[in-house]
């Protein structure tokens, strides 16, 4: 399946220097502390540290056990203690219960944490109330940015989303800020920024602040043009489900720090195998970015080539196999051994969708986001409750009915909330106060359809006409920013005519051609525009906090489209998914861009939604 | 080091007489000149230590000083010029109170009162304490930074202090400032100084007129396991139904059932929304349920217990789950009791067509037929008999289906559905051949027939009946 796109694209920048930086950066921190020590390390930063040093390297700065971070009491006996950790207060008052319990039993050891990516003056007061600050030191270890492919940088900080999204807590923006400060200065300078969102402005704004303060060497710049995109600009894209291989993968297997563990049911043996899924698996590279339904068709194709491969060796002399060995075997074992992962995995998703009715859940989804026929898809979802099927799923219609209704009918709302709690737990009161809050799924108030416009033009006719205008505006009101946004910016192609997945012809090939996701059309218009002009209306309906900035000193050379002008930095702040980079990687191809993803976490719909549960303690 | 000199030395000299007077007139004018001469006293006494690097900026002036801070705060406002990108403009959507004050503001502008319970001249002891404290005491505030400078300080990790922030006003100067710079950190660890330093009632008042500080506070009062604080903060808030909520979120860290009644009991009281308190007293009743049901099929007397074996406890379960649970184990019960069906329907007000859904699960796992039959049995007023379901009859099927139901049953209820294509493409899908064969044939699509019949084995029953038809001359077949 080859794409035709534009061949000269420029070269990526090269991202393993960020991981040797974080590796020497840990090494020195762990140097700093000599002598045996055990090391405690937050469960979440397991993968993470995987990525970029192993147990030796560890071992060889004299780390003598290792430990996962489990809130409960620990058996070391250890006379240094080194914690590992996000700055989470829950983790920091473990910590300090630890050293009070070896005071209170005489017991002398030396303590350390090591926040990553950075400490909380927040944790430090626990420290401090605990009595045990100066007891316990701490540093940080300011490892911001893991590159998980190519083409992917991961902040890995799915705190994000919910710390910023819902609680409104602002913590993370100067994380987010130097992420992108440590990019600048390794591959910048940029020579401009656009971007979208309350928080994108704060990131920004910090970014540009620690930029102030220190000294960029002029140098040749990598990565030539930023776009920050909060996560709330679009929600719609993330709650879809997804269809192109990499992002199936995710929600069935979940891909976790760029690796994937697949169970006997895929690799068709009584063991589970982890396996890194990027672009150095040559047969997913191949088939990420596809819709699933041409995945099948690929593989059995490579299959048969493989085959061929393999039946040269009949008919072969002694020399001639001995070359055959030597060079190709190897090569075709492994692509031997991948391909059967990815078929086994293809049919695992097969065997999993057809289960739980999707050509069904997939046909209300697109329903929702053509406004067609709502009435039968609040029946869907209203069964879909009753059966008490997948509870994540049943949320995540709910929210996609109120985004793309631009809220719920209170009838309907009172109605499926009800049933939703009846379902799966009345304690879920609390996931739709939050899903309230963050304004995923909301009842439309009588009061908000009133406009502006409407009673200016009440206060003009009398009483009797202005009722009837009212019912008029309300239903025109009722038509959400979405269906607003969709039509604008043509989300939803033409129904009716054929879409043929084998060759996209847009980016809405991720979704079956049924709708091209919001935030990547967002930068797709802007970096057509090179700015926001002529999206003024866009911009009003997604409640503004637009920018587009240009460095000052190298404006002249950004209108060139030299190569790095064509790399594009994403930075999705609240998490992106991975049917987004495949749209991206489309788009990219399509018009002779790379873009480079930012993203403070890969995210789905699950992973979204499960964020906002609030149903266990 | 280059140093300002006093500009004027009338001014240096005078103060030290008049500056510690307190004129009658407060008009802006005398403010300034006052300012100024304070200024300047303080430049002198900078001339006496002059070893405390600490005090001098990164520009080599003395911070402290008027001018420096003047200077500092136009740098921040200062935007692109030589530097290579511009400040954008970040308007809050959320109100922010009394923010974007600082000193050379003060000066400046008009006075600006914050507080109105402040007292006449404690704006200008707030804004520029050090302009009023004998010169003895200057040298301690030559080491104090001015909010700006102290969240500057705070956002890069160097030492600083927040004691000196003791009126109010200079307190929520420091928060307005921290908020402004939009790190979430700083504010968190301002707030923790106002939470100690502050009393609560003030500090609530305080932090309704800040969203963005609210907001920070709660999620901090949330990590830190606060509860007691956060409800009252909410009650003082008027935000009843975020107090109930939060109330009601404590029953998910009570283990003990028995606790966990009693607690979601005295919840009941609390102030929710007209709807969640519906919700909150079907929790309590369902719980309460639970555990009677609990303490019974727990031993497990009854047959159907030993014939399938419970896999978990009903506790604490959903109550469809309950309702599955009780059209499993307790099919047939009288209405009295609290553990039969129909009790359970009626008091959660459960839909029918979720009731029918939920028992049809049930009797189908079962296998009981016989049930499933009657859950869709109406008698006309003839007392004939007619399946009807609120439910589509190809949900019925494909539920029957899951539940491994046989042919003959899948067939029966097949044939209710209306619609045709369903039919047939639910018949194809689970191969009842019949009834394939019987829409074919009354659709009288003879084509399609012939194409089914190559799905058939040779010589079955089903070939036969195709067979026949196909030569049945009467049919008057459409193609």
């Amino acid at each position: 399946m080859a794409h035709t796109g534009r061949r000269d694209a420029p070269e990526l920048p090269d991202f393993s220097l960020l991981k040797r930086l974080a590796r020497d950066q840990l090494i020195y921190l762990l140097e700093q502390l000599p002598g045996k020590k055990d090391l405690f390390i937050d469960a979440d930063l397991m993968s993470l540290l995987d990525r970029i040093a192993n147990v030796t390297t560890l071992k060889q700065h004299e780390v003598d056990k290792l430990y996962k971070v489990e809130l409960k009491p620990i058996v070391s006996t250890s006379d240094q203690l080194c914690f590992l950790i996000r700055p989470r207060i829950q983790t920091v008052k473990w910590i300090a219960d630890i050293v009070n319990s070896d005071k209170a039993s005489g017991r002398f050891r030396r303590y350390k944490i090591i926040f990553t990516p950075q400490k909380f003056y927040a944790c430090e007061t626990v420290l401090e109330e605990q009595g045990v600050y100066g007891d316990v030191t701490t540093d940080e270890w300011a490892f911001y940015l893991l590159p998980l492919d190519d083409d992917i940088i991961s902040l890995e900080l799915p705190e994000f989303f919910r710390d910023n999204f819902l609680e409104g807590d602002q913590r993370w923006v100067t994380t987010a800020g130097s992420a992108l400060r440590l990019v600048y200065s390794l591959y910048g300078p940029f020579s401009k920024v656009y971007g979208i969102g309350r928080c994108a402005k704060m990131v920004y704004e910090s970014w540009r602040d620690q930029v102030e303060d220190g000294e960029q060497k002029a140098r040749q710049p990598e990565i030539g043009n930023v776009f920050l995109i909060d996560r709330d600009v679009d929600f719609v894209t993330p709650l879809c489900s997804q269809v192109v291989y990499e992002g199936l993968v995710d929600d069935i297997f979940r891909i976790k720090c760029g690796s994937v563990e697949f169970g006997p049911e895929v690799t068709s043996s009584d063991k589970s195998l982890k396996v890194m899924v990027n672009s150095q698996d040559k047969v997913f590279n191949e088939i990420r970015n596809e819709h699933f339904s041409n995945v099948f068709g690929f593989l059995s194709q490579k299959a048969r080539n493989l085959q061929t491969a393999y039946d040269k060796r009949r008919g072969m002399d002694i020399q001639q196999m001995k070359t055959f060995v030597s060079e190709e075997l190897k090569g075709l074992k492994q692509e031997h051994r991948l391909l059967s992962l990815h078929i086994g995995a293809s049919e695992c998703i097969m065997k999993k969708k057809t289960k739980q009715d999707f050509q069904e859940l997939l046909k209300t989804e697109h329903s929702l986001l053509e406004g067609f026929e709502v009435r039968e898809c609040i029946s869907f979802i209203e069964e879909h409750i009753n059966r008490q099927i997948s509870m994540i799923d049943s949320l995540r219609l709910l929210c996609l009915l109120s985004i793309t209704e631009n809220g719920l009918l209170p009838k309907d709302y009172r109605s499926l909330k009800a049933q939703y709690l009846q379902s799966y737990g009345i304690e879920h009161l609390l996931t739709f106060a939050n899903l309230k809050q963050i304004g995923l799924l909301v009842e439309q108030q009588p009061g908000e359809t009133l406009t502006v416009m409407e009673s200016k033009v009440g206060k003009l006719v009398n009483d009797k006409t202005a009722g009837k205008l009212t019912d008029a505006f309300s239903s025109l009101a009722k038509k959400s920013n979405f269906r607003a946004l969709s039509k604008r910016l043509v989300l939803i192609p033409k129904s009716g005519e054929e879409y043929d997945l084998r060759v996209p012809r847009d980016m809405a090939y991720i979704f079956s051609g049924a709708y091209i996701p919001l935030s990547c059309k967002l930068i797709e218009q802007v970096l057509e525009r090179d700015g926001w002009t002529g999206l003024e209306e866009v911009t009003r309906m997604l409640n503004g906090h637009e920018f587009a900035v240009t460095g000052g000193t190298n404006g002249t050379e950004a209108r060139i489209k030299t190569d790095p002008q064509r790399i594009i930095l994403v930075m999705f702040l609240g998490g992106c998914t991975y049917s987004e980079i495949s749209a991206l990687r489309f788009l990219g191809r399509e018009k002779g861009y790379k873009f480079i993803v930012l993203t403070t976490a890969i995210t789905n719909s699950a992973r979204l939604l499960e964020a906002l549960l609030d149903n266990h303690a | 080091m280059t140093r300002p000199k006093p500009e004027d030395d009338e001014y240096w000299n005078s103060s030290k007489f008049s500056a510690f007077t307190f004129d009658d007139e407060d008009d802006e004018f005398t403010k300034m000149k006052e300012s100024k001469r304070a200024v300047n006293s303080m430049l002198v006494d900078d001339d006496d230590d002059d070893d405390d690097v600490e005090k001098v900026s990164w520009s080599g002036e003395p911070i402290g000083s008027i001018s420096w801070s003047v200077k500092e705060t136009a740098s921040s406002i200062r935007s692109s010029g030589e530097q290579s990108f511009p400040k954008i403009d970040i308007t809050p959507s959320l109100p922010k109170q009394g923010s974007g004050y600082s000193l050379s503001s003060l000066f400046k502008g008009k006075q600006q009162v914050i507080c109105c319970s402040a007292f006449t001249d404690t704006s200008v002891r707030a804004y520029a304490p050090e302009l009023r404290k004998p010169k003895s005491e200057c040298k301690d505030y030559m080491s104090d930074w001015s909010p700006e400078e102290t969240v500057r300080r705070m956002r890069k990790g160097k030492v600083f202090s927040l004691e000196r922030f003791r009126s109010l006003q200079e307190k929520l100067l420091l928060l307005d400032e921290a908020v402004s710079e939009n790190d979430g950190n700083v504010i968190t660890a301002v707030l923790i100084y106002l939470k100690k330093s502050l009393s609560k009632e003030i500090l609530f008042r305080e932090l309704m007129l800040r969203e963005i500080a609210l907001r920070h506070y709660v999620h901090y009062l949330k990590e830190m396991g606060e509860q007691k604080l956060l409800v009252e903060l909410m009650k003082a808030l008027g935000r009843t139904d975020d107090m109930a909520l939060m109330q009601y979120k404590e029953h998910l860290n009570i283990k003990d059932e028995g606790q966990r009644r009693d607690f979601l009991k005295n919840c009941l009281s609390l102030p929710f929304s007209q709807d969640d308190a519906i919700h909150v007293q079907d929790h309590y009743t369902l719980l309460e349920r639970q555990i009677i049901i609990e303490a019974n099929d727990k031993r497990g007397d009854a047959e159907i217990f030993k014939k399938f074996p419970r896999k978990a406890s009903i506790l604490n379960m959903p109550i469809i789950t309950t309702l599955y649970y009780s059209c499993f184990y307790h099919y047939g019960e009288s209405d009295g009791t609290f553990s039969s069906p129909a009790n359970i329907r009626k008091t959660f007000r459960i839909s029918e067509k979720q009731y029918i859904l939920t028992a049809l699960g049930a009797r189908a796992k079962l296998k009981s037929w016989f049930d499933v039959d009657s859950l869709f049995n109406t008698k006309n007023w003839l007392g004939y008999t007619k399946k009807r379901s609120p439910i589509g009859f190809h949900r019925v099927v494909d539920i029957l289906q899951k539940n491994n139901a046989p042919v003959q049953v899948l067939q029966e209820y097949m044939n209710l559905i209306d619609d045709p294509e369903l039919k047939l493409s639910l018949a194809q899908k689970y191969k009842c051949h019949d009834i394939v064969i019987d829409t074919y044939r009354d659709l009288k699509d003879r084509q399609q027939l012939i194409v089914y019949r190559g799905k058939v084995e040779r010589g079955s029953k089903e070939d036969k009946k195709i067979e026949e038809l196909l030569c049945n001359m009467q049919i008057r077949w459409k193609n």
